[in-house]
């Protein structure tokens, strides 16, 4: 392909993406430098790889790419990002007891959020959450994702997308909730 | 259906993952049991407190001044192309419509493939160009319908979604199908959804039709005299939605 329609391809294809992109690879990193840098490493391997794309969906391939990058850049810069050992206490007890995840707030989170420290939280909270939780619950909450789409671009089963939100999702309620304190 | 069984699918159901079969099992259990009702709220909490608090990035415009300047580098194909991420991404819908323009005059013509194409350019266009989005900023309907007043030679059905999840950002005026229309600017979490409308010359209603192009998704429909065509890059399922509470509306 000479290289000005392969330009303009890149421009039809990735360039309306290029926010998605940037979002999972900032959330996935938890840093603007290193978000910029994966998002520059993925722009250059989607450009080469441009001709393999034939799919319906130009942004769940974008966002395959990205996360992949993601996972090799955390791998080889910020291993630590990557073997967060997850409190047992919360992850253990975080899905699965039976009042695991009924506790609702007299007034809602809602009601919660008004103060302007709660939204720090939430962003905070979902910075925290173990990777694997954590780019399910972006995908999906974020992006607008199905599971299936978010299934293709984690390469993992849509049962697997399903437990694993729904553990993301019990941890971040808790959070909510006031239930598990920070030393537990 | 369990207790047990519902709290497995409960993240399905509110994610709209279900089937019609075992979303009707889980809405009569939930209207059952008091427990699992908590649950069902618990959860639909959560997911309105990451969507409303959890910050969405966009791409920085130097990072893009990079990608840019490796392309130039790497691809060496002699394209100077506006330095901008603005101008850029507005070059990008141009070279969507014209790429797909060609397909439409050698291939399969109908005029519905070309206002899908040029629908899906205008919404890029207006998320492109700064302050483009809307020339009345307004969440208020009676503010918003009234602007076009004198602008275009019909009244665009206006309303507020908040309430749904679809909050009216403003409107615009643009230009589509060779006509003046109206465009609507919603927004749903971090999604905006254009809504182009105008009068239609055909008396009877047109159903609802979805496509997907360059990423976006399109609905268009016709009722009460109006037709209304909707782009954002919103999944197909929203927007369904969004397209099913005007169409009651209207």
């Amino acid at each position: 392909m000479p290289n000005s329609s392969k330009r303009a391809q890149f421009e039809r294809v990735v360039l309306p993406h290029l926010n998605a992109a940037y979002n999972l690879a900032r959330w996935l990193t938890r840093d603007d430098h290193d978000a910029q840098d994966v998002l520059q490493e993925s722009s250059m391997r989607a450009y080469q790889y441009l001709d393999g794309f034939h799919g319906d969906s130009a942004k769940s391939w974008l966002l395959t790419i990205v996360r992949h990058t993601c996972y090799s850049w955390l791998e080889k810069n910020r291993p630590a990002a990557l073997t967060t050992v997850f409190d047992e206490q919360l992850h253990g007890a975080g899905g699965d007891g039976p009042h695991a995840d009924n506790t609702v707030p007299a007034d809602g989170p809602e009601a919660l959020l008004q103060q302007k420290q709660e939204r720090h939280q939430v962003q905070r909270w979902l910075e925290e959450l173990p990777v694997e939780f954590r780019e399910v619950v972006v995908l999906r909450e974020l992006e607008g994702l199905s599971y299936k789409e978010i299934g293709e671009i984690a390469a993992i089963p849509i049962g697997t997308v399903m437990s694993r939100l729904s553990r993301g999702r019990n941890l971040l309620q808790r959070k909510l909730n006031g239930t598990v304190d920070e030393e537990s | 259906m369990s207790c047990e069984h519902t709290q497995q699918l409960l993240d399905a159901y509110v994610d709209g993952e279900l089937d019609v079969e075992k979303s009707l099992a889980i809405e009569q259990h939930l209207s059952a049991c008091p427990a699992c009702r908590k649950r069902h709220e618990a959860r639909r909490w959560v997911r309105v407190a990451v969507q409303s608090q959890a910050r969405y990035f966009t791409v920085p415009d130097p990072a893009v001044r990079r990608i840019q300047a490796h392309l130039d580098k790497a691809g060496g194909g002699g394209r100077t192309l506006p330095a901008r991420w603005l101008s850029l991404a507005a070059t990008a819908a141009i070279a969507a419509l014209l790429g797909s323009g060609t397909t439409f005059w050698i291939g399969r013509t109908s005029s519905e493939d070309l206002l899908t194409q040029e629908a899906v350019a205008n919404h890029s266009r207006s998320l492109m160009v700064a302050g483009r989005i809307t020339d009345i900023s307004s969440s208020d309907q009676h503010t918003v319908k009234p602007w076009f007043n004198g602008r275009v030679d019909f009244s665009p059905l206006v309303v507020d979604l908040t309430a749904q999840g679809f909050a009216l950002v403003g409107g615009r005026l643009d230009y589509l199908d060779n006509h003046p229309v109206a465009a609507l600017v919603y927004r749903h979490r971090q999604h905006l959804i254009n809504l182009f409308v105008w009068p239609d010359d055909k008396s009877a209603a047109a159903p609802m039709r979805a496509f997907a192009r360059h990423g976006y998704h399109v609905l268009h429909w016709s009722g009460g005299g109006m037709r209304y065509w909707a782009v954002s890059d919103l999944n197909p399922a929203d927007l369904k939605a969004f397209g099913e509470l005007l169409a009651t509306q209207g």
